[in-house]
Formats: C-alpha cells, sequence, structure tokens
C-alpha cells in the first residue's frame, strides 16, 4: 500500500501554474502577524525607513553640486563649507539612522523568518500526527517529506528574502520616480523609455531561460531515474558483464541533460550583461539628451520647477541606474514570491486536510478485581485493565480487558466499488490464536488495519470486549493491541529506547525481559554495546530477522491483551524461527494473538486458521481440520500454489 | 582533490579559457566606463561643443555594446564549459562505478551514488560557473577600478583606503563565524528530516502504540534546538548588509565632502564634477566586488562537500583486475575450492569462510543449506570471482578464477542472485542481457527451462511485455522465474541460484529442477536453498554453519550425520502435529 517507490516526482512547483494565489499569501502573512504583533511592524517600518534613506544620496548630490557649481568658480571654500558642511550632517546623520534600521531590520527579520519556520514545522509536524492512516498509505513518502524540506524553504525564501526586497524594490522604484519627476519629466521620460526596453529584453532571456530549467530539471529527473535503476541492480549489471552497454546508455541521457543544462545556463548568463550594458547605454543617452537640453537651453518641466542645470543631470545618472536596478529586482521578486507561495500553499492544504476523527469514549483503566468480580479503577498499574464505559444516563461500567475480538459481517473497501473485504466474520476467543492465510492481496492486512481502526469498516460490526469497537478511544484501543508488523520501523535511539517504545514508563529490567521473551536478548547481548547499541536509518546495522525481534520485544514490553503479527517472523529463517519459537510461544500465552504468515510451519499450531481469498473466508478450521479437508490449505501447505 | 576533478574537463578547457578571455575584456571595458562618462559629464558641465558630448557619447555607447558583446560570449562559453564539465563528471564516475568490483559497490551505498551524480555533480558545476566566471572578474574589476580611481580622483581615493580594509575585515569575520555554525545546524537540521521520514514510514507503529504526543513532544524539542542554532548561524549572516552598507555611505559622505573641498579650493583644476560622480560609481564597483568575492569563498566552502564525495568515487580503485595474459576459455564446469578463508573487509576480526575445501564435478547438483549468516552467498560468490579469496584458491575447469578473463568467466559462470532485479524494458530485451543475439526460438527455450514460458503467454504482450522499473508489474515468483531464464541464455558451463526459488511454488520449483536435469546435463548447477525440498535430490549437499562447512554428502547421508541438516528437516516436514501427511 504505501510507497515511496516507483518513478521519481519531478519536484513540486517545477511545473506548478505560476499563478498569483491571494489565499495563501493572506494566510501566510495573518499567522506572520499573529506570531510576532510587536516585532513585525517595527521590522517593516525599518525597512521602508532604509528604503527611501537609500534613495536620499540622489537628492544630496544634486543639492551639493548645486553648491559646488555656485561657489568653484571663485575657489571659495570658506564660503561654500558654510552651505555644504551642513548638508553633509545632515546626510551621514541620515545614514547613521538608516545604518541602525537596516541593522534592526536585518536581524529581526533572521530572528522572526527562522522563529516562524520553526513554527511552521512544528504545526505541519503536529499536525502529521493527527492525520489517518489512509493519508499515509496514499500519499507517496517522498511528498509528504516534501512539505518538510522544499515547501518549508520556498517560505523561508519567501519572507526571509522575497517579501522584503519586493517591498523594499518597490519603494525605491517609487520614490526615486518621484525624484525624478521633481527635477525632469523630459529625463524621466527618457528613462522609463529605457527602462521598458531593458524589461522587454529581460522578458524574452529570461522566458527562454525558464523554459529551458523546466527541461533540464526534467533531463535530471530522467538521468536519476536511470542511475537509480541502474545502481540499484549493480551487482546483475556486473554478472551480466553489461557495463559498457550501460554506460552506453547512460550517455545518451547525460547528453540530453547537458544541452538542456547549457542552454538554461547561457540564457540566464547573458541576462547579467544585458542589463548592466543596456544601463550603461541608457546612461549614454540620459547624459547626452541632458546634455542637449542644457546646451539648447529647453524649458524644464519638473514638479519642482527647478530650471535644467548640470547639478541636476548628474544625480539623474546615477537615479537612472538605481531606477533600473530596482524595476529588475520588482519583476524577479514577484516571480519568487509566487513560488514562494506555491510552497506555502501545499503546507496549508496539509493543514486543512482533516484529521483522524475519535470520537470514543470508552476508555482504558488500570484495574483491582477482587474476587468476586468487582472492578475498581486505580492510578497505579496493576497488570489488569478494564473498559471505563460512562452511558448516557450518566451511569459508569467497568468490563474487563479480556482480549476477546469478534468481527460480524465485515465489508469494506479502500476505494469505492472495489471491494477488499465481504461478509467476513472472525470470533477470537481470550487466549486463542488466530491465523489468516492466503495470498498477496486476499486481504489478511486489512483485516488487522480494521481491528485497530486505521481504516473504518464499511457494513457489520467489530467488538472488542463485547464493545463496540467505534465507541472506544482509539489511542486506548491502540494501546491494547501490540502491533508487530513485516517492514519492521525501528527508530534512531539505543536498542533500549526502541523496546520502551511499547511502553514509555517500563525499567531497563522490563525491557530486557520483554527481550528475552522474544528471544532478542540473545544477539542484543552479544553486541559490543549491549543494549546501549545506537541504532540509525531503521536498524541498517541490523540483519532484517534481528530488526524483527526488536519489534516483536517492542510489543512484547507493552504487555498488550492482544497482539497483531503480521508476518512478523517472516525474515527470521527457519532455523532461527525454530530458536525462537519457544519465546514466540510464551509471548503468546494468555494473549489473544492474531497471526498472518507467509510460511505456513508458523501458523500450523494455530487454533483457528482462516484462508482467504479475494476478501473473503473460504476456509475455516485448525490445521488438522483443514489438512483432512483437502481444500485450498491443503494444496498450499503440500506446495501446489504459490502464494504471491 | 582539485586534480581528479580537474581531470575530467577535457574538451571544456578550450570555451573555460575564452570565458577568461571574454571576462577580462568585459571588466576592462568596465572599468573604464565611469572614466568616460566622467569626461563627458564634464564636457556637458563645461558647456563644450555639441559635437564634443556626442563624441564621447558615441564612444561610450560603442564600448557598451564590445562589453555587452564580451559578456554575452562569456556568458555562453561558461554555460558550455561548465555544463560540459558536469557532464563528464557524471560519465567519468558512472563509468567507475561500472568498472567497481562487488567489494567496491558494497562501500556505497545506491542512494548515496545516485545523490553524488546528480545533486554533488550539480554543486560541482554551479561553482565551477562560478569560478571561470566570477572568481576572475570580481579581483580584476577590483583592482581596475582602483587603479582608475586612483590615477584619476587622486586625494578623493584616499576613502577607499578605509573602506576597503573595513569590508574586507567584516565580510571575513561574517563568513569565518557563520561557515561553521551553518555546518553544524545544516547536520542537525539533515537529522531532523531523517527522524521525520523515519516517522512517517514509521507511522503505523506510531499510531499503533498511540504515541503521537511522544512523537510531538520529541519533535518540538529536536525542532526548537534547530531553530535556535538556525536563527543564530543567520543573525551573523545578517550582519553582512549593515556592513557593506556602511562601507557605502561611509564612502559617499568621504567623497562628496572631499570631493566639494577639492572642486571649489582648485576651481575644478585638479578636481572636476565629473570625477566626483566617477569616484562614487567606482566606489560601488569595488564594494560590489568584494561582496561577489566574498560569496564565491562561502560558494566554494558549501561545494567542497560535494567535490570531495564525488572524489571519493572517481578515487575508488576497482580492486578486481583482469590478469595479464588471461584464459579466455573455460573447459568444463569443474570447480574446486581449495583452503579457502574468505573475509568481505581486510579488517575484519572474522572470516566470513574459513577453511572451505570442496570438489565439485561438472554436471553435478549441489545444493547448500545454512541459516542466515552461515555465508551461503559468499561461498558461491568466490566462483565467478565476484570478490577474491582472502587465502586459498577457487578454481573453474581446473583454473585458478584469477587467470581468467573476467568476462569469460563470468559468461560460463551464471548467476541469479539473492536480491535480483530487472530492468525497465520488455521480458524480451531483459532476457537478451544473457545473449545479446538471442533468438527468439532461443528465449522461449530457455523460458520453458525457467517454467517462465506458461505465464509469459498469458500476457497480452507476451514477451513484449513492458517490465516497469523494479519489476513491480510481475510477482516475486514470476521475476524470479524470468531472472533464472535470463541467465539460462548465457548457455553457462556453471549455473548458480542464490535463494532464487523462494517465492515459486514447490510443484514448479520441482518441475524446474527436473527441467535441468533432462535438459542442461553437462552444466553444473549450484542451488542455495531455504528449503529442503528445494536440495534433496542434489547430488551433494553442502551444510554451512557460521562460515564453516558443517557437513558435505547426500539426503540420507546427511540426516544421520548432521544435527543442522536433521533439525531443519523436521522443522519443515513436521512441524507440531506429524500425522498430516
Amino acid at each position: 500500500m504505501s510507497s515511496n517507490s516507483g518513478p521519481r516526482n519531478l519536484p513540486k512547483g517545477v511545473s506548478a501554474t505560476r499563478k498569483f494565489n491571494g489565499n495563501a499569501l493572506k494566510r501566510t502573512l495573518k499567522m506572520l502577524w499573529q506570531s510576532y504583533p510587536a516585532l513585525l511592524p517595527t521590522a517593516l517600518c525599518c525597512i521602508i525607513f532604509s528604503s527611501i534613506v537609500a534613495t536620499m544620496p540622489a537628492i544630496f548630490n544634486q543639492k551639493i553640486l548645486a553648491d559646488i557649481e555656485m561657489f568653484y568658480r571663485q575657489g571659495d571654500w570658506a564660503g561654500a563649507k558654510e552651505v555644504i558642511i551642513p548638508k553633509i550632517i545632515i546626510l551621514a546623520s541620515l545614514y547613521l539612522v538608516s545604518l541602525l534600521a537596516v541593522f534592526a531590520q536585518t536581524q529581526l527579520m533572521a530572528y522572526i523568518t527562522q522563529g516562524f519556520l520553526g513554527k511552521m514545522r512544528k504545526i505541519v509536524f503536529n499536525k502529521m500526527q493527527t492525520l489517518p492512516i489512509k493519508y499515509f498509505d496514499t500519499n507517496k513518502h517522498g511528498d509528504i517529506m516534501s512539505h518538510y524540506t522544499n515547501d518549508i524553504d520556498a517560505i523561508r525564501q519567501l519572507i526571509s528574502q522575497s517579501i522584503p526586497s519586493l517591498i523594499q524594490a518597490s519603494i525605491i522604484v517609487c520614490t526615486v520616480f518621484f525624484i525624478m519627476l521633481w527635477y525632469s519629466v523630459w529625463i524621466t521620460l527618457v528613462v522609463v523609455a529605457g527602462v521598458f526596453l531593458l524589461f522587454l529584453v529581460t522578458k524574452k532571456v529570461g522566458g527562454g531561460s525558464a523554459k529551458y530549467f523546466i527541461r533540464q530539471q526534467k533531463s535530471i529527473g530522467k538521468a536519476e531515474g536511470y542511475i537509480q535503476e541502474i545502481m540499484n541492480g549493480q551487482k546483475v549489471v556486473k554478472v551480466f558483464c553489461h557495463e559498457d552497454k550501460s554506460i552506453e546508455a547512460f550517455d545518451k541521457v547525460n547528453n540530453e541533460l547537458y544541452e538542456d543544462s547549457r542552454k538554461a545556463h547561457a540564457y540566464a548568463n547573458i541576462l547579467g550583461p544585458i542589463n548592466m550594458n543596456i544601463g550603461n547605454i541608457l546612461y549614454v543617452i540620459i547624459a547626452t539628451v541632458g546634455g542637449l537640453l542644457l546646451l539648447g537651453n529647453v524649458w524644464n518641466l519638473s514638479l519642482s520647477g527647478m530650471a535644467l542645470s548640470i547639478s541636476i543631470v548628474i544625480p539623474f545618472l546615477n537615479m537612472t541606474k538605481q531606477f533600473t536596478g530596482n524595476v529588475n529586482q520588482v519583476s524577479q521578486q514577484i516571480n519568487s514570491v509566487v513560488m514562494g507561495l506555491a510552497g506555502a500553499e501545499r503546507v496549508f492544504e496539509l493543514m486543512d486536510t482533516p484529521a483522524e476523527v475519535d470520537d470514543g469514549y470508552v476508555t482504558l483503566v488500570n484495574a483491582i478485581i477482587d474476587e468476586n468480580g468487582n472492578i475498581t479503577e486505580t492510578e497505579n498499574r496493576t497488570g489488569t485493565w478494564a473498559w471505563k464505559h460512562p452511558h448516557g444516563d450518566g451511569t459508569l461500567t467497568y468490563t474487563e480487558l479480556k482480549g476477546d475480538v469478534l468481527l460480524e459481517n465485515v465489508d469494506f473497501s479502500y476505494v469505492e466499488g472495489r471491494p477488499v473485504l465481504k461478509n467476513v466474520s472472525v470470533f477470537a476467543k481470550p487466549g486463542q490464536k488466530v491465523a489468516f492465510v492466503g495470498a498477496t492481496g486476499a486481504g489478511k492486512t486489512t483485516i488487522t488495519n480494521l481491528i485497530n481502526r486505521f481504516y473504518d469498516i464499511e457494513d457489520g460490526k467489530i467488538r472488542y470486549d463485547g464493545i463496540n469497537v467505534n465507541k472506544i478511544k482509539k489511542s486506548d484501543l491502540r494501546r491494547s493491541l501490540g502491533l508487530v508488523l513485516q517492514d519492521t520501523n525501528l527508530f534512531t535511539g539505543t536498542v533500549m529506547e526502541n523496546i520502551r517504545y511499547g511502553r514509555l514508563d517500563a525499567t531497563d529490567e522490563d525491557c530486557i525481559n520483554a527481550a528475552k521473551l522474544s528471544g532478542a536478548d540473545d544477539f542484543i547481548s552479544r553486541m559490543p554495546k549491549g543494549y546501549d547499541t545506537e541504532l540509525s536509518n531503521n536498524g541498517s546495522n541490523l540483519s532484517q530477522g534481528q530488526r524483527q525481534l526488536i519489534a516483536i520485544a517492542r510489543a512484547a514490553v507493552a504487555d498488550p491483551p492482544v497482539m497483531i503479527l503480521d508476518e512478523a517472523t517472516s525474515s527470521i529463517d527457519t532455523r532461527t524461527e525454530a530458536i525462537v519459537q519457544s519465546g514466540m510461544d510464551s509471548l503468546m500465552k494468555g494473549r489473544t494473538v492474531f497471526v498472518i504468515a507467509h510460511r505456513l510451519s508458523t501458523v500450523k499450531n494455530s487454533d483457528v486458521i482462516m484462508v482467504l481469498e479475494k476478501g473473503e473466508i473460504i476456509e475455516r478450521g485448525s490445521h488438522k481440520e483443514l489438512i483432512a479437508q483437502k481444500g485450498k490449505y491443503y494444496s498450499l501447505y503440500t506446495g501446489a500454489f504459490e502464494l504471491e | 582533490m582539485i586534480k581528479t576533478l580537474a581531470k575530467s574537463i577535457r574538451e571544456n578547457k578550450l570555451p573555460s579559457i575564452l570565458t577568461l578571455v571574454f571576462i577580462m575584456g568585459e571588466v576592462l571595458i568596465e572599468a573604464f566606463i565611469p572614466r568616460i562618462t566622467a569626461g563627458l559629464v564634464n564636457n556637458i558641465e563645461t558647456g563644450a561643443a555639441m559635437s564634443e558630448v556626442l563624441k564621447s557619447g558615441l564612444l561610450l555607447i560603442a564600448l557598451a555594446l564590445v562589453s555587452l558583446g564580451c559578456g554575452s560570449i562569456a556568458a555562453l562559453t561558461c554555460a558550455k564549459a561548465s555544463a560540459g564539465f558536469a557532464r563528464n563528471l557524471r560519465h567519468d564516475m558512472f563509468e567507475r562505478i561500472q568498472r567497481f568490483s562487488f567489494s567496491n559497490i558494497d562501500k556505497f551505498s545506491s542512494t548515496s551514488l545516485v545523490t553524488r551524480l546528480t545533486t554533488d555533480v550539480t554543486h560541482v558545476q554551479m561553482s565551477y560557473m562560478m569560478i571561470i566566471r566570477t572568481a576572475i572578474r570580481s579581483p580584476m574589476l577590483l583592482i581596475f577600478s582602483v587603479v582608475m580611481a586612483y590615477t584619476m580622483g587622486g586625494a578623493l581615493a584616499t576613502s577607499f583606503v578605509v573602506v576597503i580594509p573595513v569590508l574586507i575585515c567584516g565580510l571575513w569575520f561574517v563568513s569565518q563565524k557563520a561557515m561553521p555554525a551553518f555546518k553544524r545546524v545544516f547536520k542537525k537540521y539533515d537529522k531532523l528530516n531523517e527522524s521525520i521520514e523515519e516517522n512517517v514510514r514509521g507511522m503505523r507503529v506510531v499510531k499503533g502504540f498511540s504515541r503521537e504526543n511522544y512523537e510531538k513532544q520529541k519533535f518540538a524539542n529536536a525542532a526548537d534546538g534547530i531553530t535556535d542554532d538556525f536563527t543564530k548561524a543567520e543573525r551573523i549572516v545578517a550582519l553582512n548588509t549593515p556592513i557593506m552598507q556602511f562601507c557605502m555611505y561611509f564612502n559617499t559622505v568621504v567623497i562628496l565632502l572631499l570631493g566639494s573641498y577639492l572642486v571649489i579650493s582648485s576651481s575644478g583644476a585638479k578636481v572636476n564634477m565629473g570625477h566626483i560622480s566617477a569616484m562614487l560609481t567606482y566606489g560601488v564597483q569595488i564594494l560590489m566586488s568584494l561582496m561577489m568575492l566574498s560569496m564565491i569563498y562561502v560558494m566554494i566552502t558549501i561545494s567542497l562537500e560535494s567535490m570531495k564525495r564525488i572524489c571519493e568515487v572517481l578515487k575508488e580503485e576497482p580492486n578486481l583486475k583482469n590478469p595479464e595474459n588471461p584464459v579466455f576459455e573455460v573447459k568444463n564446469g569443474a570447480i574446486q575450492f581449495n583452503n579457502v578463508n574468505f573475509k568481505y573487509n581486510e579488517n575484519a576480526k572474522k572470516f566470513a569462510l574459513e577453511n572451505i575445501n570442496v570438489s565439485i564435478k561438472p554436471g553435478m547438483t549441489v545444493g547448500i543449506i545454512g541459516g542466515t549468516g552461515s555465508s551461503k552467498t559468499s561461498l558461491v560468490q568466490l566462483i565467478p570471482r565476484l570478490y577474491d579469496t582472502t587465502e586459498g584458491a577457487v578454481l573453474v575447469g581446473g583454473v585458478d578464477v584469477r587467470d581468467y578473463d573476467i568476462k569469460t568467466l563470468r559468461d560460463n559462470v551464471a548467476m541469479v542472485l539473492q536480491k535480483n532485479e530487472l530492468f525497465s524494458g520488455t521480458i524480451k530485451e531483459n532476457l537478451r542481457w544473457g545473449n545479446e543475439d538471442a533468438t527468439d526460438e532461443e528465449i522461449i527455450a530457455a523460458c520453458k527451462l525457467a517454467q517462465a514460458d506458461e505465464f509469459v503467454t498469458t500476457f497480452a504482450d507476451g514477451y513484449d511485455t513492458y517490465i516497469e522499473q523494479g519489476g513491480t508489474n510481475v510477482s516475486g515468483g514470476q521475476k524470479q522465474r524470468l531472472c533464472i531464464a535470463r541467465a539460462l541464455l548465457k548457455k553457462p558451463k556453471i549455473l548458480i541460484l542464490d535463494d532464487s526459488t523462494s517465492a515459486v511454488d514447490t510443484k514448479t520449483d520441482a518441475l524446474i529442477r527436473k527441467g535441468f536435469k533432462e535438459f542442461i546435463p553437462e552444466t553444473t548447477k549450484i542451488i542455495i536453498a531455504q528449503r529442503i525440498a528445494s536440495v534433496e535430490d542434489a547430488d551433494l549437499i553442502i551444510v554451512l554453519d557460521n562460515g564453516k562447512i558443517d557437513s558435505m554428502g547426500e539426503h540420507d547421508e546427511l540426516l544421520t550425520t548432521s544435527n543442522i541438516y536433521r533439525e531443519v528437516y523436521e522443522q519443515q516436514t513436521s512441524g507440531g502435529d506429524s500425522d498430516e501427511q
């Protein structure tokens, strides 16, 4: 069901529609605002202030140059000093304040961004814990992970870079535009025309670059797919002396990738010189036009009403660069804001996925049962439990937890219209061992998925100690069921910690006893660090069989009345299985156990064996009875059919 | 390390050099432009004739166009050089991996190889591009601008004396502080992501044990720690902007102040207004190139890790080599193990195989039985020389396997691996791995022998059925039978099945073995199996325990002589009740 195999997905967002998503922006900003109601506006003010100050040199240059123009022919520094020094002092102090603002802003943004990302990570993770198993079965693990990596990274880009830069650049563009108009409308028009031209060119080149970057992304995917396949089968390649063939095939995908990558980067690289040199040409044009206007003594149209002079033309030259640079910046940042929002949107999608509903009200409590069978609830662990069942009329009843599981006429399908289980009934009395046998896809695992309510049944009833499982609080229901799966998942940490996962308050002794019971103690104590051996990467330093033994110990320490063993010993070879069998037997003693096994020797001694085919129970009975029946089980047992 | 990587540049040397040349041209012009604009400004200011203004204007436009040309060519050659370098790196690594022996392969996980071939190469490609484009550009622009500024601005340029060291120190300080901080936090971050992945994978366990809240708590602690570390690191980097701005602002103020004094006191003789604007431009250029340099520095340090990982692959020496004057013919399928000891790693304390002495005649069927970890696979892998023995020798057809041409040996010793793979492509294409020139008849014959024909013909597309990556669209048993057929197509002298029928039902399993006996009697067959039934009719059964031969013989013999064999046999045939069969 769940799998992260299959063809590799392109990173999300590459081919995503580039549409501006107003809702995602609003929601991001709202969350940001709520998280930092004081700091965020402060940072914003700093951004606005420092961006406006960034345009100041233009004005001061103009004023000071005008002063110079006025004084320099006389060479009268003493006189000029009076006028110029105060202006420079004002400029310097403006700069000083702006520096403080920039300092505050960058520090604040670093703090806000990382804090917010931390918060998002926690929100996403916490949300993930509440999602039903179905979510994990139907979404690729790689895609779920990409919320934590790609999407969070996109949000980081959005908050720390794109939005502040966008604000900054927009403010600068507006201010510079205003200042330009203030000085001269004519020259401003020339600048605007130049910027428009620049915009057209960069759009064209940038578009080409985007096209090839997408193609490059696809070629990378293709190359990666091929590499993955060959690396996984490298030993097969060697055994068949297929090395040269695979190099040849690889060169083909490699060359495609090269072509796309070369083109994408060529387009992207060329943008730099274009921007720069159109900027330079514009610079010349402004200088020439300015010069012509000055020489021709043309009447100046400006907001300030100033006449045109050299002290206006010079700051214009610098403003032109600032203006084009920031217009570019705005158009780039809009792009990256859109991409960032796509990431935010995917996170919101996850946040909006409905959580697993748990409306159970019957809870599991520690209990003391006296000789008369009266049950009293207690705080302390007693080794006996009871279901606490509040009723509509306000009364409370207690039912002893025994492990009596009953499925009555259960129907179920993962996808509507494609039934997986049809009219399945199973009775497991406390202490019984019930086995399920059948081909892959017959519905064995599905039954266990329903008992612990990873999925809910469509029709029929499941009762646990006589209580409808729908009434039992899910976490308590699951606590009473020990689960050992075929794919053992161990967590990073010591062996001891992994066993203790079954019951968090278990002492070291409890854990070791559980390991002894499940037959894991033997190999654990032979490792140099014993129970303190660090496991990582799903216990990759252990064999599959050893991992399964630890998983069994983990379930054993929880000491649940019911256990579900889904191919729990499939990777333990038959000889070792025989060795751990006694441990398994004592582990199963006194518990209701559901066993799913591929290997029939594992299920032979069960009280009841159910043979499933296409979602239906076609045979049931003990091993002896089924062999005598000479039906499907018999042919499986004698090896006339393969199970997979 | 650089040397190893540089070997892969090859035909991209020319475009790389061209990039450098054209970038140099671009930089030269770029450094001149402010100087000429200063003249232009001065012309306007002093009211020179319009023709003068136009003349310097045209010169500037011409320069800008040349610079655009240089820049564009450099952009193209640079893209070509870096993409080509990346292609060569991928090719070289891939080729090197193909030459790896099994023990080389064991050193690298397949996922790590995939990352090395993709992400790591991309990192190197980016920094190579950065290096040839900017690594020369920034220092040159820096030097030219400084020279220009001094020759033109004279005293005005003193402001740079203050600003440049301040900026260098500032950037240096930031990168020195920030890089280790980032390195640390990225390691933690990777760990966090790993643990999330673990959680996603193990969600059934988490939910099965109702550990959602425990996991949330655990995650919150880790995430908070990382947030703090990230904040610290990011705040250091955030210092870059104010430092840069301080230098810019300082420069502007000084040049305006000093400039106005110089212009006025000398009446424009020493310094004119054009100079002031040119000096401001040079200031920006200088500071920008310093900023770029610090970025390159960071970029290269980041990609160092990737370079290291690529070099690890490129420098890994395949430790199995063809002998000089190899033997190109395998006479027959006889196999002999003479006092073989074997361990996977020189430093391993324990031998995986100890004191193995076996002699197998051509055409024999040999079964190998033993628990997990008893080194069954290790034993057979020595025959096609997938590994070399540590001590002792393995002989095939009477010749030491180390004396054969490897391809000859492996074509004659077909091995069906335990962890077998089919590749994306049709069934026929997959089968032709065994023999490229196999005719359709040969393919069908091999499949019949492997009991694969019966199910292949039920597929709509028959032998042209497309196999998905990883062979996900055929069942385990079907996959195993196709893999056997693929090996049979080699027409080998020795056929090794390493637990290759575990998912095949016992009846089919028996049919396969029967077919072997009938149709390929001369081929030596070695069968590793879990099921006693798969080996009980073999001519020789080897029982392995813990890397040593526990016992050898025929089925009936072993039932009396080998405890292990008897134990397994009883476990598999009887179990709890014994009256069922």
